[in-house]
């Protein structure tokens, strides 16, 4: 069936712009995390007592061990570049409702310190110019503005 | 009570489409399960227990099991939801089949559905990771699975253009599959000519977006010979979900450190060991392989132990996983031709099933008698089955 017979025939319904809000929580180390980055520019990892490694983004169980963590250890602002993407298709964020500012470079990121990966963005959209193992380091959102989210991270850029 | 084997005595599916307005979501589930319940000469009577999944945040329905019981002819019956994301269909299958293994159940029923139409996939598939490490930043499927492309090519040598070939063979497949939703020749210069999604992804590399449903009827070894269809047995599965957030994968994702896709490489070698594969190229006659983006069916064959570290794109090349080729990977079409997201997986072991029982039509391996089907998702998930003609000795999970 053509496609425009088809919509004149079968109805839907449209949800509209709703909106759903949740309050989720970061937990004990999710909030220091947050709260060290929003206050003091300041990357913290938790180590393992069993393996000894180090993760970032932070939790409370090692999953391979199932040994619960809680020694917070400082991790660098800085690191090397692991792999990458260049988004360029648009689409809405649902955190925000709001079209997802495209192209963006999308990147895995190893702090120096820290055994786990990070996903953030990269303040680079040409591919030709991001190779795996480069140096790099987060640019933090101005004081102020900080609200306690991954979002006071603006970017990491290269170094 | 021990264990049953279980064998595939009915198998249906729905056309795969980009959208599916003549139906609702529990009319799309009723037409598959219509047709699976005729295939397998039953009522829905007949059926002790069901397994339906689907991604919920696709429909924005939470309680799907008992929301569809009209449709899905649960009324009344055992059911029980599972939804594992991307491997959502292949985790329902194997649900259904330990349902039956168990020796608590002869007759049980697997459901897998998606309307994809219904909301935008990316939103969608955000909504399924960490609200404060992973979605501030997250691009959904596309741009997680870019950043495996990306370190795949920079750590084997792997091109675009050896990606665009399992493009252009899945989607020629799919020309033999009345129910597929894009059937088409194409070559590498036209998938090398769409547009970056998320760079070194293009559109010509994704899966489409699909509404489609497919349902598949599981029985004991005890009541096995009741139906229309010879059984296509299960002969063993094999599961593993490794990880939580989006960036934990890459940690042990590289070819140097030894370690590719652990999640299928673990699942690959429980699998195999229990049913004796070491060989899968020369030992299975037919794949039905969740490839969501055309990097997949490079970098998957290795870690399904097909070839070797970064000999993907050699073994894709060489013809041996094309039609009339030593194992075809995907003569369905496979998921670079339809992805209703939570029928995808069960749509392999579907598929599989009719291969080994010879009921493929135009898409029929001749001969085919033991076959690989697999389910991918998030976080690098894997679900792996092997079905075959033959009754396996034993039943194994
Ligand atoms: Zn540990």
């Amino acid at each position: 069936m053509a496609a425009a017979e088809d919509k004149k025939m079968f109805l839907v319904i449209e949800s509209g712009n709703v909106a759903q809000p949740f309050r989720w929580s970061a937990g004990t180390y999710g909030s220091k995390f947050l709260t060290e980055i929003r206050d003091n520019k300041k990357f913290w990892g938790i180590k393992c007592p069993k393996c000894g490694k180090v993760y970032v983004p932070i939790r409370s169980v090692c999953g391979p061990c199932y040994a619960e963590m809680t020694e917070l250890v400082p991790v660098s602002d800085e690191g090397n570049l692991i792999t990458f993407s260049v988004v360029s298709f648009g689409f809405v964020d649902p955190s925000t409702g709001k079209q997802k500012p495209v192209p963006y470079g999308y990147a895995v990121i190893k702090l120096d310190g820290a055994d786990s990966y990070l996903i953030h963005y990269i303040d680079e959209t040409d591919p030709e110019k991001l190779k795996a193992g480069m140096r790099v380091r987060a640019v933090f959102e101005e004081d102020g503005k900080r609200t306690g989210s991954m979002m006071d991270i603006k970017h990491f850029e290269l170094i | 009570m021990g264990a049953k084997r279980a064998g595939i005595v009915g198998v249906g599916m729905t056309v795969q489409r980009s959208t599916r307005r003549d139906v609702s979501g529990v009319e799309l589930i009723n037409e598959a399960v219509r047709a699976a319940l005729d295939d397998s000469g039953m009522t829905r009577k007949d059926i002790d227990a069901i397994v339906i999944g689907n991604m919920d945040h696709f429909e924005g329905i939470n309680y799907v099991d008992t929301w569809s019981v009209d449709g899905s002819g649960a009324l009344g019956k055992p059911i029980m939801k599972m939804t594992t994301g991307g491997t959502t269909g292949s985790t329902v299958a194997m649900g259904a089949y330990y349902h039956v293994a168990s020796g608590m159940f002869d007759r049980v029923l697997a459901i897998g559905w998606e309307k994809n139409s219904e909301s935008d996939t990316t939103g969608a598939i955000i909504t399924a990771f960490d609200p404060f490490w992973d979605r501030p930043t997250f691009g959904g499927a596309v741009a997680g699975l870019a950043l495996e492309a990306t370190q795949y090519m920079a750590e084997t040598g792997a091109t675009e253009e050896d990606a665009a070939y399992v493009a252009v063979r899945d989607r020629k497949n799919a020309i033999n599959n009345p129910f597929a939703h894009l059937r088409m020749e194409s070559n590498i210069e036209a998938i090398m000519s769409t547009p970056y999604l998320a760079w070194p992804v293009k559109l010509g590399d994704m899966c489409p977006r699909t509404d489609g449903a497919c349902a598949v009827v599981f029985a004991s070894e005890d009541i096995a010979g009741d139906f229309p269809n010879v059984p296509a047995w299960v002969h063993g599965v094999a599961d593993r979900h490794l990880w939580g957030y989006t960036s934990d994968p890459y940690v042990n994702q590289h070819v140097k450190g030894g370690t590719w896709f652990p999640a299928m490489e673990r699942a690959t070698r429980e699998l195999y060991d229990k049913v004796g594969i070491t060989d899968p190229l020369e030992q299975f006659d037919v794949a039905e392989l969740y490839l969501p983006y055309s990097f997949a069916g490079l970098r998957y064959m290795e870690s399904l132990g097909f070839c070797e570290r970064a000999g993907g794109p050699a073994l894709v090349r060489s013809g041996d996983t094309d039609m009339g080729g030593k194992c075809p990977v995907n003569p369905s079409g496979g998921v670079l031709s339809s992805n209703a997201i939570g029928a995808t997986g069960l749509l392999r072991v579907a598929e599989v099933a009719l291969q080994v029982q010879g009921r493929a039509g135009d898409r029929q391996v001749p001969g085919a008698k033991l076959g690989l089907a697999t389910g991918f998702g998030g976080c690098y998930w894997s679900d792996e089955l092997v079905i075959g003609k033959e009754k396996p000795e034993k039943a194994r999970g």
